[in-house]
């Protein structure tokens, strides 16, 4: 899911830059009036946790590799706009560090893996988790959903940008400049590893980790006490 | 919330010398062959994609150390790009975090 260098074209990456930066700039001025001291070191843990899962390579039938991402567990707990900076900085590193995924493409792959991500599986586990309990079995369902919704949805999202390569950029004869293969190849290339395999173990490493907090400390959780608040104050409800 | 983030961070240290599990995964990634792999698949290599390839040298690509291929090499450099991941990443927004936090 990490594109590199070479994969998308300049129309496509430049477009993400332009979609990322506002989307980083609002995150990062969202997280600086909303995040409170307590929650700094989950915050540096999440980073961390993000980098770390997504060495975690595992085989799908077909011969290609994948990984979890994350991102949804993230965006559950701290919140889908810290989510976005704590995911940002691990694929930023991941670039410039290590070559895994582009810098052209560093943008792109945010967006994918730290901005839809994030949201996606953050409203799903709220439309799931409605008003059941914290500690209720529907919540870790909802978490795994969210899981597996989201990553398949980047993974459709990444399967797009590269899909739409071969239509925007190819040479006077023809042949493609970038990705090559068209959207009839790309989108269920990705979409199929991805519903079958790499999204389950977003799933259940979202629920396993939620079911840990729901055991512990589920006051770390975001939104848990914002929502006391919500009902003495109507205004707060426009975030 | 202090045993948590405590329990947090030890999963985390496990998931740092658990991480060459991830290298026993060979194969090709979708979307993220290197030019000989495309160069067998299609016959060539598509001009604007070899000439962005080189845009970036990462210093320490693929998780490995560069010129070190023997079996414990690529498993210390590989625990290594998490630590250094898990450090650089935790750090960073540590630092970002008690800068910016309120109360």
């Amino acid at each position: 899911m990490h594109i590199p260098d070479g994969y998308l074209g300049p129309y496509t990456y430049i477009a993400m830059w332009i979609i990322m930066i506002p989307v980083w700039y609002y995150a990062g001025k969202k997280l600086s009036t909303e995040l409170k001291s307590k929650q700094v070191p989950l915050l540096a843990l999440a980073a961390a946790f993000s980098f770390v899962i997504m060495m975690f390579n595992i085989p799908v039938p077909g011969g290609s590799t994948g990984h979890a991402v994350g991102a949804a567990i993230i965006g559950i707990v701290l919140g889908p706009w810290a989510a976005v900076i704590a995911i940002s900085v691990a694929l930023v590193l991941q670039a410039l560090m290590f070559g895994d995924g582009g810098v052209t493409t560093i943008a792109a792959n945010c967006f994918n893996m730290a901005a839809v991500m994030p949201f996606s599986a953050y409203y799903v586990y709220r439309l799931i988790s409605k008003n059941s309990e914290v500690a209720s079995y529907r919540r870790v369902i909802a978490a795994a959903i969210a899981g597996y919704i989201s990553l398949t949805l980047a993974a459709a999202f990444t399967g797009f940008e590269f899909g739409i390569q071969p239509l925007l950029h190819q040479s006077a004869t023809g042949v493609p400049l970038y990705m090559p293969y068209s959207l009839g190849v790309t989108l269920p290339a990705m979409l199929l590893e991805h519903a079958f395999g790499f999204s389950i173990i977003e799933a259940l490493v979202t629920a396993l980790i939620f079911a840990y907090i729901q055991k512990t400390d589920t006051s770390i959780l975001y939104g848990e006490e914002s929502r006391i608040k919500i009902k003495k104050d109507p205004r707060a409800n426009t975030a | 919330m202090d045993k948590t983030i405590r329990n947090f961070a030890i999963g985390l240290a496990l998931l740092i010398i658990l991480a060459p599990l991830g290298l026993l995964a060979v194969g090709e990634t979708f979307g993220e062959w290197g030019s000989g792999e495309l160069k067998e698949k299609l016959g060539y290599v598509p001009s604007g994609l070899e000439g962005l390839s080189s845009f970036w040298r990462a210093p320490i690509p693929d998780y490995a150390l560069p010129g070190d291929e023997s079996q414990t090499g690529t498993v210390a450099a590989y625990i290594l790009s998490a630590a250094i991941g898990v450090v650089v990443c935790g750090g960073a927004l540590y630092l970002i975090g008690k800068k910016v936090a309120k109360d």
